[in-house]
């Protein structure tokens, strides 16, 4: 019963923080909603017996990916970037029609495939311990794992790259103009 | 009497697809390019909690593995996007994708 209660209240805690993220008219404000609901799915993996996958989640995206946000709103301005950013009415509404109808999509084609079982979760012996997770990760998925470097490498140098000559031609393009 | 409930995987599942679908909603409704971006992030993260969800109810720990790699795809993401977003705003002073019309015949 204790893990209903606390599902209950970190699903309405990612819900509201999603909404608030989509909604808030201040970018700052979209980003502490989208910290509430990653925090809260981080709970829910910790209730999914995923420690490891929970505490990941915790240090990457609560603290590296959210700080980058938070960098970069205060680099290009909170101010500035304070136009109400949405659409118009119209499609306001057609949005929200949209993604209604797309959740009612899924939950409907998703029904029948969906495990119906009244266990409950952590009953069994599944444990996701950094160990299980490592001995699947470097057991079965080397080649995958080292093509993930060098996507991080890539990603790096194409960052780099970005900063350094987008400035330079932003300045050739000034002079030019 | 008590009643017996349960968290199961449809719950996991359900929450999963709520968090979806108000992404979808975040990248179709805003024009700041940040915000869209914060959506992006949250369609993966609730995609994540899928993968796991569906490793934990059927005892495959393969469920979690490819969400650590969902968050590697999109740790890098984020670098380069706001990267992006920075070199745009430098040139345009504007983060507004709705300004972005060069490309417009």
């Amino acid at each position: 019963m204790a893990e209903v209660v606390v599902f209950s209240i970190f699903a309405a805690v990612a819900l509201v923080g999603a909404v608030v993220m989509v909604t808030a008219s201040n970018p700052v404000y979209s980003a502490i909603g989208l910290l509430g609901a990653m925090f809260s799915i981080a709970v829910m993996y910790v209730m999914l017996d995923a420690h490891f996958v929970a505490a990941v989640q915790v240090i990457i995206y609560a603290g590296a990916v959210m700080t980058l946000f938070l960098f970069v709103i205060m680099l290009i301005g909170v101010d500035t970037s304070d136009v109400y950013g949405m659409r118009p009415m119209v499609q306001r509404v057609m949005t929200v029609v949209v993604s209604i109808g797309f959740f009612a999509a899924i939950v409907l084609a998703a029904r029948g495939a969906w495990i119906t079982g009244s266990d409950a979760f952590g009953s069994g012996d599944f444990n996701g311990t950094i160990e299980a997770v490592a001995d699947n990760l470097f057991g079965n998925w080397t080649i995958v794992f080292l093509s993930t470097v060098m996507l991080l490498t890539i990603a790096a140098l194409g960052t780099i790259a970005l900063a350094y000559f987008g400035h330079v031609s932003a300045d050739d393009e000034e002079a030019t103009l | 009497m008590t009643i017996a409930v349960a968290v199961t995987a449809s719950w996991y599942l359900t929450l999963a697809a709520a968090l979806f679908s108000i992404g979808v909603a975040g990248v179709l409704i805003r024009r700041n390019a940040l915000v869209m971006f914060m959506s992006i992030e949250l369609m993966l993260n609730s995609v994540n909690l899928t993968f796991v969800a569906v490793g934990t109810e059927l005892g495959l720990i393969e469920g979690h593995t490819a969400a650590l790699f969902v968050m590697v795809v999109a740790a890098a993401e984020v670098t380069v996007g706001l990267a992006i977003i920075v070199a745009i705003f430098r040139k345009r002073s504007s983060a507004d994708v709705d300004q972005l019309a060069e490309l417009r015949g």
